[in-house]
């Protein structure tokens, strides 16, 4: 039995341009026989969500480097609600203080890589977190 | 090997053993760190502190809403004031952060891009308003449009009005400001991004050949301005080609000056650069591991001549560093300088066949590389075929998979884990920097002359759309407190802005 691939929007938000993390990980998921799709720089959480609705995609991960992540990601898993996309899974990856990443589980992220995360991990963590998503439409559940 | 023959000594052409006959025997490599952070106010403390610590130049780094021209109100510019940098929104935060600092003493280098004209232009106009003269002042302005296109992204508008303004500081320079470099041409930060040192040498010089391109171009005497270019490398962590990455990188620029531009001055032909130690090499795990790894990559900078050197902290795969952690970053330079002998022989690796012969290889390697960009059309057009960030990207998930498999060691994370760690402190930047950063905005948007600002920016805009050099008008429009935001906004306007096509 084939099943579809997984969906997965690779993400850079804020004014950081350091891409590096985030394209190897949208290609290791890529090699892992994913669907990635990659924003490229600066997106606002707007846009984020917005391309997470159109791909259609399982799970969103962001890449995080400069600090910004207590105003960002907040704001991304409110627009996440406020579009009924909940079954929309989030993981976090970058220079997030252990503080942090609890505080950004407790908003519903679905998990936070800090730097040194192998890229083994990060994909089986994908993998489980697209078994668990519906899906970013309502009406997919 | 015949080595008296073949390798000319120390400060001889083609400089492969260094500029200088004595190297550190007459002068120590200026120690120089990096630093900014939360509010101009509190950046000019720690620059205070360094300089009473023994730190003999300063090194600005600004926030990202800066970097990107953005004043500390905008909207994009939420969570991120002064998280990576110092903010400096207009002429008073740059008044604050050189505030009791004499600029005519001081050098001051400044990681500031794709608005460096803009900073540049309040930094002259501190430096004026202090009294220092600006033939006499010196310093080093990043200003590398390429390697932000090629690696670290942070551009703001499109690569041929950006070299303009590059041009335009070039121009400048050598006419007001002879003693200052107003471009610093930047390997390091493509090696950040995952390049190999070949890839970091070959990219970064084929970048400086570009600004000599439009410089030429321009109308000016390659020798009126080469002598002020400067280049900035990466000290990583594989020691000896890190040596011959700079040995290779002075005798190719040497070459390349005197034979494809036929430059005459030998000062045209000495590469001079400062490094710093490579921050993706630290690590979060074991974070004192850092400063071992650290001091390796600041000592392979040295014994391959550099002329200043920033050591990171040991805190900064976590945030920016504290003060201790950056205290004991000095100290490890101090250590270097004084105590280990190493400066008291230049280029003690020349004539080693190891040295010699990976010097001679990335020569090769880069020349190739070269070449294959001289056949796109130079470096703009190789940017926009996407070909240097292809490569980067190519190279850094080749390095990342070594890792993932084990055959590229990295201490303490692949290899050697300790199950407990106990944490570190680190420096957090609160919001209070950017409600105090905003407030000083609406303030001085209430109380500065808004004629003045205006008519400033129409002439900086009708200067814009022409071929003039656009530093005299940035000089009146920063002297009028218009904010780095207004001015970069005009600048958007006339010149649009730039994005590039995500690819993975």
């Amino acid at each position: 039995m084939t099943s579809a691939p997984i969906r997965v929007l690779v993400a850079k938000p804020g004014l950081d341009g350091h891409d590096r993390g985030a394209k190897i990980i949208a290609r290791a998921l890529r090699d892992a026989g994913m669907e990635v799709i990659y924003t490229g720089l600066r997106q606002t959480p707007e846009m984020i969500v917005n391309a997470a609705l159109q791909e259609d995609v399982q799970v969103i991960g962001l890449s995080i480097l400069s600090g910004a992540h207590g105003a960002i990601v907040p704001r991304v898993m409110e627009l996440l609600r406020e579009k009924e996309m909940t079954g929309v899974q989030v993981i976090v990856g970058g220079i997030i203080p252990d503080e942090d990443a609890l505080e950004l589980k407790r908003q519903g992220v679905a998990a936070v890589f800090q730097p040194g995360a192998s890229l083994e991990t990060i994909v089986t963590c994908v993998r489980q977190a697209a078994g668990l998503a519906t899906g970013a439409t309502p009406d997919s559940q | 090997m015949g080595i008296e023959e073949n390798i000319p000594q120390p400060g001889q052409f083609p400089y492969t053993r260094g500029i200088h006959k004595q190297m550190y025997r007459d002068r120590l490599w200026t120690m120089r760190q990096f630093s900014g952070f939360s509010t101009p106010e509190e950046t000019n403390s720690r620059y205070r502190y360094l300089l009473a610590q023994g730190q003999t130049g300063l090194s600005v780094a600004f926030d990202l809403p800066t970097l990107m021209g953005y004043d500390a109100d905008h909207e994009y510019s939420l969570g991120e004031v002064g998280k990576c940098g110092a903010p400096v929104s207009s002429l008073e935060d740059m008044e604050t952060l050189f505030d009791g600092i004499p600029l005519a003493d001081v050098t001051v280098s400044m990681t500031i891009n794709s608005p460096a004209a803009v900073i540049w232009a309040m930094y002259l106009v501190v430096a004026e308003k202090q009294g220092a003269d600006l033939t006499k002042i010196s310093g080093t302005l990043q200003n590398d449009i390429l390697k932000e296109y090629i690696a670290q992204k942070e551009y703001i508008f499109p690569p041929r009005p950006s070299m303009r303004l590059v041009t335009d500081t070039i121009e400048y320079g050598v006419k007001c400001t002879p003693r200052f470099n107003p471009v610093s041409i930047s390997g390091y930060h493509i090696r950040e991004a995952g390049s190999t040192a070949l890839q970091e040498l070959a990219f970064t010089l084929r970048d400086g050949l570009e600004y000599v391109d439009w410089a030429i171009e321009r109308g000016l005497n390659v020798d009126d301005f080469a002598p002020r270019l400067s280049f900035f490398f990466n000290a990583h962590s594989d020691f000896f080609e890190e040596i011959a990455k700079y040995r290779a990188a002075r005798k190719l620029w040497a070459t390349l000056m005197r034979d494809r531009y036929g430059a005459k001055d030998e000062r045209s032909w000495k590469l001079r650069f400062h490094a710093q130690t490579a921050g993706a090499s630290l690590t979060w795990q074991q974070p004192y591991n850092n400063v071992v790894r650290t001091a390796l990559q600041a000592m392979a900078a040295v014994l391959g001549g550099t002329q200043s050197l920033h050591t990171n902290s040991l805190d900064e795969a976590y945030a920016l560093p504290n003060e201790h952690a950056v205290t004991l970053a000095l100290r490890t330079q101090q250590v270097l300088a004084y105590e280990s002998g190493i400066a008291a022989v230049p280029d003690p690796f020349g004539g080693s066949y190891h040295v010699e012969k990976l010097t001679s290889d990335l020569e090769t390697g880069a020349r190739e590389y070269i070449r294959v960009i001289d056949d796109m059309g130079g470096m703009i057009a190789a940017i926009e075929n996407g070909y240097p960030q292809a490569e980067i990207s190519r190279a850094s998930y080749e390095f990342q998979l070594k890792i993932e498999r084990g055959e590229q060691v990295i201490v303490g994370v692949n290899k050697f884990q300790s199950p407990d760690e106990k944490p570190i402190d680190t420096l957090r930047i609160d919001q209070r920097a950017s409600d105090q950063q905003c407030e000083k905005l609406r303030r001085l948007k209430a109380t500065r002359n808004n004629e003045d600002v205006v008519r400033t920016l129409d002439t900086l805009k009708r200067a814009a759309g022409t071929k003039d050099n656009l530093m005299p008008p940035l000089l009146d429009a920063v002297r009028s407190y218009a904010t780095l935001g207004e001015i970069c906004d005009v600048f958007r306007d006339v010149f649009g802005t730039w994005e590039e096509r995500p690819s993975i």
